[in-house]
């Protein structure tokens, strides 16, 4: 969802699938999701479409593909958080750590500035945590690795069952949104695991984040297990069962606050802005180096590193500076926002370089950095937690045309200014 | 410190009072708490702060809202735009 992950664990969980790349990040607990809601907006109409699939190290189980064509099989990452196995009516459980080792933390770090995200994905199935009975809890979440290791280092020493369903290595909440974290996934681990063997339940406490790809109701129909849907963050778990499954208003609420954006600025950085911007800077230099006398690369160096300068202002401006001051910013426009700290700083450059900028020039810096800032700063709907889509189309059929009047104003401007020299 | 809101006049989001029997799923399903229990039954107490999610329409069984949901997300409407089909990240 602009959302995204609190999405991971529970709660929020975070956590990227592969490959995806706007998608902000989830903090711990939250996330931001870009993804949410894929392709398929509206997982609930659709008719179920669960085909077998083999999977690397599953045999031969099914997969619920709600939202998705047709998975493609995949491998899971090694779970070296297993310390052993409890003996249950269906045969032994692997049984998890509640502590997160050092390869653990590494992992989440590398995987949260977009390496080796395709590796992170924990095998669907049923774990137990601490000494979980008949009556313990069953906590459903996603197999996200970072999503399943906030959820069992969160609950304190509670013993509970951890029932892992296959959302292809995603985040809860965009996983929910994507279709995949859907009722008849759930319903599939519950059978193929043999739950009803195990508990004597008939319960399942569910991540609220995964409400919008599963109807509680269809997993009661499917599967007879009834849902709970628990807190947004898997750290509200235990207090959320201490209660008798009661949450308060603020663990349903998700939060966007200014320390969760500063865990997604750097995600959103170098996950998705990384390469494009190192594409940009190529472009720069390449047009920078053409002339009336043909190609020069000493001028593609001395003519472009003004605009790549200018490019890195932009970014800063549009992908940290305002997300970071959203509240602060005035309107509600992500765009607009943008705009406004991308005017603040190319005009704070434009006056300390003074003389030494042609007018034309200015005018290019001016006019490129507020455009550039604008499109950046919108870009961010997508890895924050409060955007609709249809205030973000409204938004973007606004902003686009000014921001595209913009980037042609730079654009000729600055053509303008080496024509003078 | 301001509150943090978003564009409010676009929100899709419709309740239609007289299909609602009170559960109470809307309310524990919504991140920004639109929904609130008034009376038994549920009540639209913050439209503007929905990020159309679609959680509580999935889970109101007696169909009471209806909301258009998706991603709130630039780059996924302009790969619905640029595809000809519903907004999707590539995330």
């Amino acid at each position: 969802m602009g959302g995204m992950d609190v999405d991971d664990v529970t709660t929020k969980q975070d956590g990227q699938s592969p490959g995806r790349s706007c998608c902000g990040p989830t903090p711990s607990t939250a996330g931001t999701c870009c993804g949410d809601s894929g392709t398929s907006a509206q997982p609930e109409p659709q008719p179920s479409c669960c085909t077998p699939h083999a999977t690397a190290e599953a045999d031969g189980g099914s997969s619920c593909c709600c939202g998705e064509s047709t998975p493609a099989p995949y491998s899971y990452a090694p779970l070296n958080c297993i310390i052993g196995a409890v003996e249950t009516p269906v045969g032994r459980v692997p049984k998890v750590s509640g502590d997160l080792d050092s390869g653990d933390r590494l992992g989440a770090c590398r995987v949260r500035w977009g390496i080796g995200r395709e590796d992170y994905r924990a095998e669907p199935g049923l774990y137990a945590l601490g000494e979980p009975g008949t009556a313990s809890p069953v906590l459903v979440t996603a197999n996200y690795k970072l999503t399943f290791d906030e959820l069992r280092s969160s609950l304190d020493d509670l013993d509970a069952w951890l029932l892992v369903v296959d959302t292809r290595g995603i985040n809860v909440w965009c996983a929910a949104g994507k279709g995949t974290f859907c009722a008849e996934e759930v319903a599939r681990v519950v059978r193929e695991t043999r739950l009803a063997e195990v508990v004597e339940h008939r319960r399942l406490v569910l991540p609220q984040l995964s409400a919008p790809g599963v109807a509680a109701h269809k997993v009661k129909e499917a599967c007879g297990f009834r849902v709970t849907f628990g807190p947004v963050r898997a750290a509200d778990l235990p207090a959320f069962l201490a209660t008798g499954m009661k949450a308060d208003a603020e663990m349903r609420r998700v939060v966007f606050d200014l320390r969760e954006r500063a865990v997604v600025v750097p995600e959103v950085l170098s996950v998705v802005w990384h390469r494009r911007m190192l594409m940009a800077y190529a472009g720069i230099l390449a047009a920078s180096a053409i002339g009336r006398d043909g190609v020069s690369l000493r001028r593609g160096l001395r003519d472009g590193a003004p605009v790549i300068g200018a490019a890195w202002l932009a970014l800063m401006g549009g992908g940290a500076v305002t997300p970071l001051a959203l509240p602060w910013l005035p309107g509600r426009a992500f765009s607009g926002k943008g705009a406004v700290v991308g005017g603040i700083l190319s005009a704070t450059a434009t006056a300390t370089l003074g003389r030494r900028l042609s007018p034309a020039a200015k005018l290019a810096l001016l006019a490129g950095v507020t455009a550039a800032s604008s499109y950046i700063a919108m870009d961010f709907t997508g890895s924050s937690t409060i955007t609709s889509p249809s205030g973000v189309e409204a938004e973007m059929r606004k902003a686009l045309p000014l921001q595209g009047a913009g980037a042609a104003l730079a654009a000729g401007a600055w053509l303008v200014s080496r024509l003078g020299r | 410190m301001p509150t943090l809101r978003y564009i409010e006049d676009a929100v899709s989001l419709q309740f239609e009072p007289d299909l609602c029997n009170g559960c109470g799923m809307c309310v524990a399903v919504c991140p920004h708490a639109v929904f609130a229990i008034v009376a038994g039954r549920a009540s639209l107490e913050d439209r503007g702060a929905c990020m159309e999610c679609g959680a509580c329409a999935l889970n109101c069984v007696p169909g009471a809202i209806d909301v258009k949901p998706g991603v709130g997300c630039a780059q996924a409407i302009i790969n619905g735009w640029l595809t000809g089909s519903e907004p999707s990240c590539d995330c």
